[in-house]
């Protein structure tokens, strides 16, 4: 017999596959079931919305800016309001930022919701991500009754919003805040306690400090890591000034940190109990006011015309800082505009996290970062030339099957 | 790093104006307030000379050990390609977050610089990104490859451009109909 000297094989993930939200594409070199090295490529679902933004007027582009994410629905048209407030001088009611703060932390709520059911699903927890969906419905019918809408929210406006929240309808978000309060113990026993979480979860994904910082990790991915970086405190915007909260990093709950995914789940619980908090402030010290300091869009528009300059808006979305730059020349459309997604940034942090991780946890330490990114086919293993294809249920199954030998 | 050792931002920009005097060609800092406790936050945006660009950014580890980058944005104006580098320092302390913009600009016949993944390994993506958006060249990029845009794609085109290497060609307006 011939001694054999290949040790390590490639494995491609993706673009297209079920742990990974949107197309991306990891090329895996593997040892047995162990990761060595992992490469990303980007690019799969590339919509060029920057350069198609720079066709259109700023009100435009609010719309346009709403359909980058349909998680982040919010804050990607929030952040480019608050670029062009920047370079336009535009002051936003108080009244305004008040109700800014309730939108985003319900689109929050929403988001490490949604995430929380699919990291169960991926270690093959189906039940949870029926119980997180369900909680997640109360939510967007919330949502849908303050916007009108639940996904795509048609909500900002430059300068403010485009609905009030008015004291009548205080008690349905009371009551919607009241249901996530008590059902949120059960989240967190089911998520924090269980064996086959913690299993799954502790000493898994690990992400260092040093690596979080030096790589430019962003949100609940680099809190996790014990990073304290949260644009609502570190440069406060809309009116989280105002408003008493700290940063979440895991030593809250346990004392330690560890980055791993464990860890990024006690961050997204721990946000989702300090978001309910944060709305409450808000309702508790509404001040009046506007909602929009033009609500005229024809005057505005002709306002927008004019302007030149550049500004930055940023702001902390579900999962982490979202960063648009807009550069404006006085004219109908705005001459640039770069968009920056937080997964963005958190694509370089997947590689030391995923480094001597089996294969069987690709889908949960993925999907950890809880990254934008699409839904899957098959994936080809290539070993010596001749390929076979692991589709999506096959390594969906390998991860339930290491649940389960955990458990036995 | 504690609190007080924090230098306010007119600090940082005379310590950029005592060190690269004539390389910084404009400078401004932006006030702004929000809420009912009219909290501040503020933005600095420094336009560095490409020469002392890779400096300027070293000379942001004297006030943070580990400032953040957040992107590279970049637009095509005349002859020239702007490059803006967004970093931010003392986060982790509430309100006290400074964002600092720097401006570089290249010429169209040259548009080469530095690259700065040596300090900030989480720059990789933005670097690639500028490459194949813009035509910027990145000196010692650690990995020269296409990220967003596929491989098949024409390689003297550049999506952001506004000039005859941009994408003009591509574009289909939907309301124009052949006769």
């Amino acid at each position: 017999m011939s001694p054999v000297t290949k040790t390590t094989f490639q494995l491609p993930i993706g673009p297209i596959h079920p742990a990974l939200k949107e197309p991306v594409a990891f090329q895996f070199e593997i040892d047995g079931e162990r990761i060595v090295d992992v490469s990303v490529a980007l690019g799969h679902v590339h919509r060029a919305i920057e350069w198609a933004g720079t066709k259109r007027n700023p009100i435009q582009v609010l719309y346009l800016a709403e359909r980058i994410c349909g998680i982040c629905s919010y804050c990607h048209p929030m952040a480019f309001s608050l670029a062009v407030e920047r370079i336009a001088d535009i002051e936003v009611p108080e009244h305004a930022q008040y109700l800014r703060v309730i939108h985003g932390e319900l689109e929050r709520i929403c988001s490490h919701i949604l995430w929380a059911g699919v990291a169960a699903h991926e270690i093959g927890f189906d039940s949870v991500l029926f119980l997180t969906w369900e909680i997640r419905e109360k939510v967007l019918d919330l949502t849908e009754y303050l916007c009108g809408n639940r996904i795509t929210k048609g909500i900002t406006m430059i300068g403010g919003v485009r609905r009030d929240i008015t004291p009548e309808m205080y008690p349905k978000i009371h009551e919607t805040l009241q249901y996530l309060k008590d059902r949120f113990e059960k989240l967190r026993h089911v998520f924090l306690d269980d064996k086959t979480f913690i299993m799954r979860s502790k000493g898994c994904g690990i992400l260092t400090k040093e690596e979080a910082l030096k790589l430019a990790a962003v949100g609940p991915t680099a809190r996790a890591s014990g990073v304290k970086k949260d644009v609502r405190l570190d440069q406060s915007y809309f009116a989280y000034g105002d408003l008493d909260f700290d940063y979440v990093t895991p030593d809250v709950l346990t004392g330690e940190v560890n980055g791993d995914v464990y860890d990024r789940i006690i961050v997204r619980l721990l946000e989702i109990k300090q978001s309910i908090s944060l709305i409450e402030q808000c309702l508790e010290h509404m001040p009046s006011g506007a909602i929009v300091s033009e609500p005229k869009i024809a005057k505005l528009l002709a306002k927008l015309k004019t302007v030149n300059g550049e500004g930055i808006g940023r702001m902390e979305a579900p999962r982490g800082e979202v960063f648009h730059y807009v550069k404006m020349n006085a004219n109908e459309h705005i001459y640039s505009w770069k968009v920056r997604a937080p997964t963005y940034s958190n694509i370089m942090p997947w590689i030391p996290m995923l480094k001597g991780q089996q294969i069987a946890d690709i889908p949960i330490v993925a999907a950890s970062t809880d990254p934008c990114m699409s839904c899957t086919n098959r994936v080809t293993v290539i070993e010596n030339k001749n390929s076979f294809a692991l589709d999506k249920e096959e390594l969906h199954q390998q991860s339930i099957q290491k649940s389960r030998r955990l458990n036995a | 790093m504690t609190r007080d050792q924090h230098k306010t931002p007119e600090e940082i920009l005379q310590s950029y104006q005592n060190a690269f005097s004539q390389n910084i060609s404009e400078s401004r800092i932006e006030r702004h307030i929000t809420g009912m406790k009219k909290t501040e936050f503020v933005h600095i945006w420094i336009h560095i000379n490409r020469s002392v660009f890779k400096e300027g950014l070293k000379h942001l580890f004297q006030f943070d050990e580990c400032p953040h980058f957040a992107v590279t944005s970049g637009y095509d104006i005349n002859d020239n390609i702007d490059l803006i580098y967004h970093f931010s320092i003392y986060h982790g302390f509430p309100h006290k977050e400074l964002s600092i913009n720097f401006k570089v600009t290249l010429p169209k016949s040259d548009p080469t610089i530095e690259t700065i993944t040596d300090l900030f390994p989480g720059a990789l993506i933005s670097e690639q990104e500028k490459q194949e958006m813009l035509g910027v060249k990145v000196k010692d990029i650690p990995t020269n490859k296409r990220i967003f845009i596929s491989d098949d794609f024409p390689t003297n085109v550049f999506p952001w451009r506004r000039d005859e290497t941009g994408p003009q060609k591509f574009v289909k307006n939907l309301h124009e109909v052949e006769q």
